[in-house]
Order: structure tokens, then C-alpha cells, then sequence
């Protein structure tokens, strides 16, 4: 196989990553939201952290898609 | 802004030149970039909202007097909802941190303009800048107990070297995905747009039925836009906050 296409291919891959991110970061929003419309008026107080988890969670795709930059642009 | 292939070159926005006669100093560049005059145009804009908002320190605010308050007040509550009342002190680092980031990344949303925060160089200075804040005034505040960090209550002893390790790896690693997240928030969302905007181009050029499809990718370039001003500014707060939970760990180490 030649070695651009290879490249390619795993820049595919990795952004397979950047899924599993959309999953962890749904999860959290889902699940505030369900918990938001239970109990609303503890909702505001627990934004920030919302936001922070989803911050964590979409950093582990962020990696995912720095990976793919690097095989398509620097390796 | 097309590539040496033909096709449209969505990296092109990101590259740094030099604007002006290139000026060396003690064998050190420092002649004036894109990157930097944009910088300096955020940190004007961010002088004139500031300084120009609050001159007249009315009772009754006017709309930018209003702007800048609730800014300022926003922060101050995100500051003392997450490190409390005694973080207050850190309130300038994270205000101007949260405001240059916001302000840079509104900038580079204009068409035309460079992005500052999508240089990796530049968020990780703003990352590490947080960092050694963080080392430095916990070492500073709490002497050798800051490193108590590290090592929870409450663990059992045998895995107690594990949980160290892994709470070590977790510190390291926070200076990169700080500044990882917003370089590549900024660039992702950017290449994204150049993309949508490189189709509108091949497609009118390609002819026949493509043509009457280009206004497609067009709306979507509107809807990217309204994703992108929102990812400009929770980036921004996002940064802040971490920031925050960051500078809780020097204020009160030890879990």
C-alpha cells in the first residue's frame, strides 16, 4: 500500500474518535437535561458543571481529531 | 487561496506573515505578524468596551456600560461559584484570560481576519500561564502540603501508588487538553467553513445541475456560522472555568 494512502485511511480512523466524543458528550447533555426538567430550579446551579463535563469529554475527541490532522498535514 | 492541485486550500487562513519591514532585535525576530496585529486590535477593542463603557460610571447604565458590567459580573460569579470567596483574588488573571480569549475568537469569525487562538503556540502560552500560576502560588499558599494533592483520602493503601500515578499523569496532561481544546475548537470550526465555501466554488465552476444545488452548502455555511458563534464564545467561558477549577486546586489542595 502506498504510504499517502495509508495516511488517509488512518486520518479515517482516528475521526472515528470524534463519534465516541458526540456519544460521551449527548450522554451528559441528555442526562442534564432529563435531570433539568425534574428538578428545575436546581438546574441554573449545575450548568457550569454540565458544561464541564462536556468540556472533559469533548477534549478526548478533540485529541481524536488532532490525530487525524497530523497524518494528513505533519507525518 | 487555491492549492498548487486546483482544488480550494482550507490550511491557507492559518498561515502567519509578516506585515511591515522585518525587524530583528538581538538576533530575535520580532517584526510585526498578522497574528500580532490582530492581537493588538482584540486587546483594542477589549480597552475601548472597558474604558470607554464605564466613563460615565452611571447609576442607570447605558447599553455598553451594561455590556461591560454584566461581562465583568459574570465572571466575578463563575470565579466565586467554583473557587469561592477567596479566589476573588485571581478575578483579573481569569477575566482577562475569558475576555482576549472571547474577543480573539469573535474577531476571527469575520471574514477576512486571522484567528489568533487557532495557533497552538498561543493557547498553550495561555495554558501554561495558568499552570505555573497554579504550581507556583500553590507551592507559595500551602508549602509541601500543596503536593497533597496528589494523593487522595481515603484510598486503600496497595493501589494508593496507582491512584498517585495516574492523579500525576491526570496534572501533567492539563496544560496540553486546555490548550488543545480551544486551538482545536478554533481550527476544526474554521476548516469547516473554508470547506462549505470551497464547494459553493467547485460546484458553480462544475456546471449543469450543480449549479442550481450551490446554494446548499451556502445555507449550511450560514448554519456553521451560528454554530461557530456559539463555539466562540463557550469556548471562551469553557477556558475560564477551567481555569477556575485549576486555581481551586492551588487555593484548597487535598481532596
Amino acid at each position: 500500500m502506498e504510504a499517502d494512502a495509508a495516511k488517509l485511511i488512518g486520518a479515517g480512523l482516528a475521526a472515528i474518535g470524534m463519534g465516541a466524543a458526540a456519544i460521551g458528550v449527548g450522554t451528559i447533555f441528555g442526562n442534564f437535561l432529563s435531570g433539568a426538567l425534574r428538578n428545575p430550579s436546581a438546574a441554573d446551579s449545575q450548568f457550569g458543571r454540565a458544561f464541564i463535563g462536556a468540556a472533559l469529554a469533548e477534549g478526548l475527541g478533540i485529541f481524536a481529531f488532532v490525530v487525524a490532522l497530523i497524518l494528513l498535514f505533519v507525518a | 487561496m487555491a492549492s498548487p492541485s486546483g482544488g480550494i486550500d482550507p490550511i491557507h487562513q492559518f498561515e502567519i506573515s509578516k506585515i511591515g519591514p522585518s525587524i530583528n532585535l538581538f538576533g530575535v525576530d520580532v517584526s510585526l505578524t498578522n497574528s500580532a496585529l490582530f492581537m493588538i486590535l482584540a486587546v483594542a477593542i477589549i480597552y475601548a468596551i472597558m474604558i470607554y463603557g464605564t466613563r460615565l460610571k452611571a447609576i442607570v447604565p447605558g447599553r455598553l456600560q451594561s455590556a461591560a458590567e454584566m461581562l465583568y459580573e459574570f465572571m466575578a460569579d463563575t470565579v466565586r461559584s467554583t473557587t469561592g470567596k477567596e479566589g476573588l483574588k485571581f478575578l483579573p488573571l481569569v477575566f482577562s484570560l475569558f475576555i482576549f480569549v472571547l474577543i480573539c475568537n469573535l474577531v476571527g469569525l469575520i471574514p477576512g481576519t486571522f484567528t489568533v487562538t487557532s495557533h497552538i503556540v498561543v493557547t498553550f502560552m495561555f495554558a501554561m500561564l495558568v499552570i505555573s500560576t497554579v504550581i507556583i502560588y500553590g507551592f507559595m499558599a500551602h508549602g509541601t502540603r500543596f503536593l497533597g494533592l496528589f494523593v487522595p483520602s481515603g484510598v486503600p493503601a496497595p493501589l494508593l501508588p496507582f491512584i498517585v500515578l495516574i492523579e500525576i499523569i491526570s496534572f501533567i496532561s492539563r496544560p496540553i487538553s486546555l490548550s488543545m481544546r480551544l486551538f482545536a475548537n478554533m481550527l476544526a470550526g474554521h476548516i469547516a467553513l473554508k470547506v462549505f465555501a470551497g464547494f459553493i466554488v467547485l460546484m458553480t465552476t462544475a456546471g449543469g445541475a450543480a449549479i442550481a444545488l450551490s446554494p446548499l452548502p451556502l445555507a449550511m455555511i450560514v448554519a456553521l456560522y451560528a454554530l461557530e458563534l456559539l463555539v466562540a464564545c463557550l469556548q471562551a467561558f469553557v477556558f475560564s472555568i477551567l481555569t477556575c477549577i485549576y486555581l481551586n486546586d492551588a487555593l484548597h489542595p487535598g481532596h
